[in-house]
Parts: structure tokens; C-alpha cells; sequence
């Protein structure tokens, strides 16, 4: 087996596919900018009926969940040991701690008064399911960060090179860069299993939040087993992320797409989709749940939508020696199951949710899904610039010069 | 020497998911209950009596420096008939219905915050800005606020409104029980100004046992439930009708307070960090384990 290196990709950033997403992000960007200076009732579609729209609905709920590669792939990595999924744990990495960050912003920018995103630090409601949200996320993302920090010394121990006049202090980094680097070799444990630990809680609590709801929530989400099913979803979405993520990365790089790895991982997803399945259907069996389904109402059709097409067709393709092995069927399964997490959390939050006391219903305005596909489109453009900067996507190491060819002149 | 710390890592993981195990298992307590004074205080509502005259709406905004028209254009029964509900404009709003009994009295209802005994904003809050003040009141307090709008989505009543059109310092705006008038010992402005005195202020116990005395006494008149009395675990706002409540704009409700299941479930998922941190030793162990198997498969093969 060729043996595999993290290394950055050196490429030319500007595609079309790029400066098309630089457009929607500059469009969602304007939108940013228009909230600010008109206040949210001017740029979305929110009432007191409907308080929560797709900025919490989809860019925090939905946004938490997708980034749940970064905890999996971590259990999988460094707490079970299972050294040949290396490869992937840097990618998962970033694209939990970009999700997350953008899950922050995304908070921020639906409060009120974003300026004081910082009370929850000293102002503490236990009894508040989204306070331990709030206080988990914010945890986590300060340990991705640290988890993210060796990547950086490696990228710049030895090549420090500071502009200007703080050449002189050139040494001096390298030597600090040096001492964070053993340090956190020594202690990084302690933040893997805390980051797992961090994430268990905090996607259970997730489907907690709409509990207290009650009656204002469809039966067929309400239920006391939400934090289960959130945590179960989180589990099961992890791994279609990044092995959908790696199928694009090396795509759109050029780079051949490690299949065993992927397929190895697609094997691990159908138990966990099924043992999430397995929970949803018995839920709804059991509290009898099952009847709002013989009659046809944005409800039932979606409930239908989100579990047939995002976990029983791809649990059974999953199923499928035939599917798993070809790179076409891995993408779709993986995407299906994505898009069914995404559904999910939006149907918790948005369609599920049907106040007492309804005049009109809500639909996202188009300033508020501007936002949310500028948030995407941003995400992605940080994915490929990270990517080109920090040594995170492995490559095969230069050992032969055939080698060279299959990888179309990744390394210089 | 590896394999006895081994057989003790096991015995302490057993010991360690049995603590989890039975902390899931025990009927898990919900919070601490809010302590309410047995003497707080209530409001009892007669929808049976009311004329729809809406000079509470404008005590209630004049009280609360809200703009508000002239007290001669609340006269104009226009505005029922469109339903309305309380919003950052207004904290109390009247709405007529039909009354079946009687076409030429339709049955109005003043509708405002029902200041709950275990109110879900209170357990829903990140920063905790709303609080159950010990006379009945539930209030919020703006300087605690970030303005995330999860009280809307606990509220069983659809009571909190938000500025939406504030840009730098929205204000979440229900009825505060008038608070700061009651601190001086007046009673709420719109049971100050009403004319046909529906509303009653006083202890709510009394206020309960006089809504049970006036429907032992009127039979016909009232129907035989006080809605506040038990729903959601009881409100301070209590109310009289003569037509079933959900039909003159009051959602279902059960009994159990609105925020006890939320609350179980956190609770039983942290239950004194001991989940937590048992998940973090478990996991710790299990990476211990591997690393070390890892470990000694590599010199097994060199």
C-alpha cells in the first residue's frame, strides 16, 4: 500500500465553480449587512408566531448535526485506534470546526442583541436546555480549535517567515510554535475525549430544545426520546459527511478518491442508520403516532419524505455490496442520508412547529435564504482555501514517479 | 502486569456504566419546583361580564409609556373583527365571539400574559432574564436579554412578542402583572380602570375559591371549570366562561407544567455531571485499551 501524507494542495483557487459560489456569498453577505443596519424584521420573514426560522432551523440545527464528522471520525480515529482512517480525521477536523464556527455566526447574527452573545458565560440558567447548548458549543468549538492547532505547527515549524521588521522575531516563533507543538502532543487526549464527550451532549440536548414546545409541536416529532434520535441521527450522519466530502475534495482536486477507506466507512453507516431507524420507527409505533400518517398534510408528507429517502432507501443501498464499491452509488447514499439529517432538522424546528394562535404561516424570505446559501457557499470557500494553505487532504507519498501521474502533479 | 490493569479497567467501566444505568433508570426528578408564596397574588377574569369596552388596552399601554391613542377611539367595536393578540404594541388586547346562548352579547375576552405558576419562559431562558417573582409576576428583565427568542418557542400561550422592527435594542414585551404597581401597592391598571369590574384582583386562593363559589351559585351562568386553575400546572390569571374555552380562544392544555419534561430530561442526561463524566472515563478507557493492544501487536510483529 502506497503510504498516505497530509499535505497542502497547490492549486489555482479562482474556478468557475468557485466564482460562482463567491457570488452567492456576496449575496447572503449584502443580505448580512442589510439585517444589521434594518434589524431582523426588515430582512426575514419572522413573526411572534413563528420566532425561529431557517437561520436557526437549518444554519444551527441542521448545521450542528453535519458537523458531527468531527467527533465520529475522531472516536473512530484516536479513541479506537483504527490508524487507516487517518486519512480522513484532518478533513472531518476542519469541516467541524468551519461548521461550527459558522453555527456561532449563525447564532449571532439571529439574536436580538448579538452583542451580547457573551452573557450566557456569566448569566446561568441550568434549567435551560439551550443554555447547555449554548455553553457545549461554545466548548467545543474552543477544543476543535486546540485540535486543529497541530496542524498549523506542522504547517509552520521550520518555515516561519515574517514579513518586514518582525523578520528578527522569526526564531523566537519557531521556538514558541515548538513548545505548543510537544505540548499538545502530551495533552491532546484530553481534548479528543472531550470533544466527543462535548458533542454527545450537546446533539442529544439539541433535540431536547423543542421539547418544551408541547402542543406546538406535531406528534409525530414530539416525543421524550428526541435527544436520542438527535444523538443517533448525529452518529449515523457523521461518516456520509465526510466520505460525501472526500468524494467532492478529490474531485474537484483531482486527486484519486481513497474507495477502500470510503467504502470501509459506508459499511459502518448502515448499523448506525438502521439502529437510528430502528428508534424512529419504534417510537412512532409505540406512542401510536403512526395514524397522522393515513392522512395527506405538509406534516405527514414530510415525515414520509425525511425517512424513506433519508434513511430507508439509503440504508438498503448501503446495504448493497454493488453500491458500496462504486463511487457514484457511496455519493448518493452518503448525500441522501444528508440531505434526510438536514431534513430532519428542519422539519423539527420549522415544519413540526405550528403555533396555537396562526394567522399566517411561515416561509423563509429571500433575504434570509440568501444568508443561509452565502453561509454555505462562504464555508465551502474556506474548505478550499484551508485545504490549499494547511496540510489536511492526504496524498500519496512521492515514492515512485508513477505515483506523480495518478495524482496529476499534487507535489512539486 | 498489562493484563491485571486490564481486568481492572473492565471492572471499573462495568461499575461506571452501572452508575450511568441507574441514574437513566431512577424516575428522574424534575427542578427543584419555583417556590411560590402561598399568598402570591391573581387575577380572576369574568369573560361572562365583560363589554368589550377596551379601556383596560389603554390603561395597560398609558402605565407602560406605550403610545396610545386617545381613550375615546377604544369606543370603535371595528377592530373585532379581526382577531387580535398581544404583540410588542400591546401586552393585553380584547377579542369578541359569538355567543350562541345569546346573539346581542357576544362574549369578549381580554387576553395577556397568564403569569403560569412553573412558566415555561422561566425554564426556557439561556440567561435566565425571565424570573416568578414571589407576589405571581413573571417578569423579564432587559438588561440580561441576548434577544434569542426561545421564551416564543416555550410559551404554551404564544404570549412573548419581540420588536422585530428594533434594530439596536429589541425588547421582548408581554404583560409585567404591573409589576412596579403593585411594588407600591396599587392594584394592575387594567383592573383599576375596568367599569364592570371583571377583573378581580387578589390572593389566588381566594380567587379560586371565589370562582368555585360563583359557579356553585350560577350554575347556568358559568361552566363548571376555572380555566388557570390547573392548566399547565396553574396560572395567576384565572377565568370564568360561559362557552367552552378553546372555542373563545384558549389553546388545549394538559395539567403538567409546561416545562417538566424538558427538565426531566436534562436533568436525568447530566444528573450531577456523573453521565458525563463517565462517558469521558469510558471513552478514555477505551482509548487506553486500544493504544495499547496497538502497542503490542506491532512488537508481537517485530
Amino acid at each position: 500500500m502506497e503510504h498516505m501524507r497530509a499535505t497542502p494542495l497547490k492549486r489555482k483557487y479562482f474556478t468557475p465553480t468557485v466564482i460562482f459560489l463567491s457570488a452567492l456569498a456576496l449575496n447572503g453577505l449584502i443580505f448580512l449587512l442589510a439585517r444589521f443596519v434594518f434589524g431582523i424584521g426588515a430582512v426575514t420573514n419572522l413573526t411572534n408566531e413563528n420566532p425561529w426560522g431557517i437561520w436557526i432551523g437549518i444554519d444551527v440545527a441542521a448545521g450542528v448535526a453535519l458537523a458531527a464528522g468531527g467527533f465520529t471520525t475522531a472516536a473512530l480515529g484516536h479513541i479506537m485506534h483504527k490508524d487507516q482512517y487517518h486519512a480522513i480525521i484532518r478533513p472531518a477536523l476542519l469541516t467541524a470546526a468551519l461548521g461550527y464556527t459558522f453555527v456561532a455566526v449563525s447564532v449571532m447574527i439571529d439574536l436580538g442583541r448579538p452583542y451580547f452573545i457573551w452573557h450566557p458565560l456569566l448569566m446561568w440558567n441550568g434549567n435551560s436546555v439551550l443554555f447547555e447548548v449554548g455553553i457545549c458549543v461554545m466548548i467545543y468549538l474552543t477544543v476543535l480549535y486546540i485540535e486543529f492547532l497541530p496542524i498549523v505547527t506542522e504547517r509552520f515549524i521550520g518555515r516561519v517567515n515574517l514579513p518586514g521588521f518582525l523578520k528578527s522575531y522569526n526564531s523566537f516563533v519557531d521556538k514558541m510554535l515548538r513548545l505548543l507543538d510537544k505540548g499538545l502532543e502530551k495533552t491532546m487526549f484530553i481534548f479528543i475525549i472531550a470533544g466527543v464527550v462535548l458533542s454527545c451532549l450537546h446533539q442529544s440536548s439539541l433535540g431536547t430544545l423543542m421539547v418544551i414546545a408541547g402542543p406546538k409541536m406535531h406528534p409525530l416529532w414530539q416525543t421524550p426520546i428526541l435527544p436520542l434520535l438527535f444523538l443517533l441521527s448525529a452518529v449515523a450522519v457523521g461518516l456520509p459527511m465526510v466520505i460525501m466530502e472526500s468524494l467532492v475534495t478529490s474531485k474537484s482536486f483531482g486527486l484519486k478518491p481513497e474507495t477502500h477507506i470510503l467504502r470501509d466507512l459506508a459499511n459502518m453507516v448502515a448499523p448506525l442508520l438502521g439502529i437510528y431507524l430502528a428508534f424512529k420507527i419504534g417510537d412512532i409505533v409505540i406512542r401510536q403516532t403512526f395514524v397522522y400518517l393515513t392522512e395527506i398534510t405538509p406534516e405527514s408528507v414530510m415525515f414520509t419524505i425525511e425517512l424513506l429517502f433519508g434513511a430507508i432507501i439509503p440504508l438498503r443501498m448501503l446495504l448493497s455490496p454493488k453500491v458500496t464499491k462504486s463511487e457514484t452509488g457511496l455519493f448518493i447514499a452518503s448525500f441522501l442520508i444528508v440531505i434526510g439529517v438536514l431534513l430532519n432538522r428542519m422539519n423539527n424546528f420549522l415544519i413540526a412547529y405550528t403555533p396555537p394562535y396562526q394567522f399566517n404561516s411561515y416561509f423563509p424570505s429571500i433575504g434570509e435564504i440568501s444568508v443561509t446559501l452565502g453561509f454555505i457557499a462562504l464555508e465551502i470557500l474556506f474548505f478550499r482555501w484551508m485545504v490549499m494553505i494547511f496540510p489536511i487532504v492526504s496524498v500519496p507519498e512521492v515514492v515512485a514517479p508513477k505515483a506523480k501521474y495518478s495524482i496529476k502533479g499534487a507535489i512539486k | 502486569m498489562k493484563e491485571i490493569s486490564r481486568r481492572n479497567f473492565l471492572k471499573f467501566a462495568g461499575v461506571s456504566s452501572a452508575t450511568v444505568l441507574a441514574a437513566g433508570d431512577k424516575p428522574v426528578k424534575a427542578a427543584p419546583k419555583n417556590i411560590l408564596a402561598d399568598n402570591r397574588m391573581g387575577a380572576l377574569v369574568d369573560t361572562t361580564t365583560c363589554i368589550g369596552c377596551r379601556k383596560c388596552e389603554w390603561a395597560c399601554k398609558t402605565a407602560h409609556d406605550m403610545p396610545t391613542p386617545s381613550i375615546d377611539t377604544y369606543a370603535d367595536r371595528m377592530v373585532f373583527n379581526k382577531m387580535r393578540r398581544p404583540d410588542d404594541t400591546a401586552l393585553t388586547i380584547v377579542n369578541e365571539y359569538k355567543n350562541d346562548a345569546a346573539n346581542q352579547f357576544p362574549i369578549n375576552v381580554k387576553f395577556q400574559c397568564m403569569h403560569c405558576d412553573r412558566p415555561a419562559c422561566v425554564s426556557a431562558c439561556i440567561v435566565g432574564a425571565f424570573t416568578k417573582e414571589e407576589n405571581g409576576a413573571v417578569i423579564w428583565d432587559t438588561d440580561k436579554c441576548i434577544g434569542c427568542r426561545y421564551c416564543m418557542v416555550a410559551c404554551p400561550f404564544q404570549i412573548p412578542a419581540f420588536e422585530f422592527s428594533e434594530v439596536l435594542k429589541p425588547d421582548i414585551k408581554k404583560c409585567d402583572f404591573c409589576f412596579d404597581r403593585t411594588q407600591q401597592g396599587l392594584i394592575p391598571a387594567c383592573s383599576e380602570i375596568c367599569p364592570m369590574e371583571v377583573i378581580t384582583y387578589g390572593r389566588r386562593k381566594d380567587l379560586i375559591d371565589a370562582a368555585h363559589q360563583k359557579i356553585k351559585n350560577y350554575p347556568d351562568r358559568y361552566l363548571n371549570h376555572v380555566f388557570g386553575e390547573e392548566e399547565v400546572g396553574g396560572t395567576s390569571w384565572l377565568y370564568l366562561a360561559s362557552k367552552d374555552f378553546n372555542k373563545i380562544g384558549f389553546p388545549k392544555l394538559g395539567k403538567d407544567p409546561a416545562p417538566g419534561v424538558s427538565e426531566a430530561i436534562q436533568h436525568g442526561i447530566f444528573a450531577y455531571f456523573v453521565p458525563p463524566i463517565a462517558l469521558y472515563a469510558l471513552l478514555g478507557g477505551v482509548m487506553w485499551i486500544n493504544k495499547n493492544k496497538k502497542i503490542s501487536d506491532e512488537e508481537k510483529e517485530l
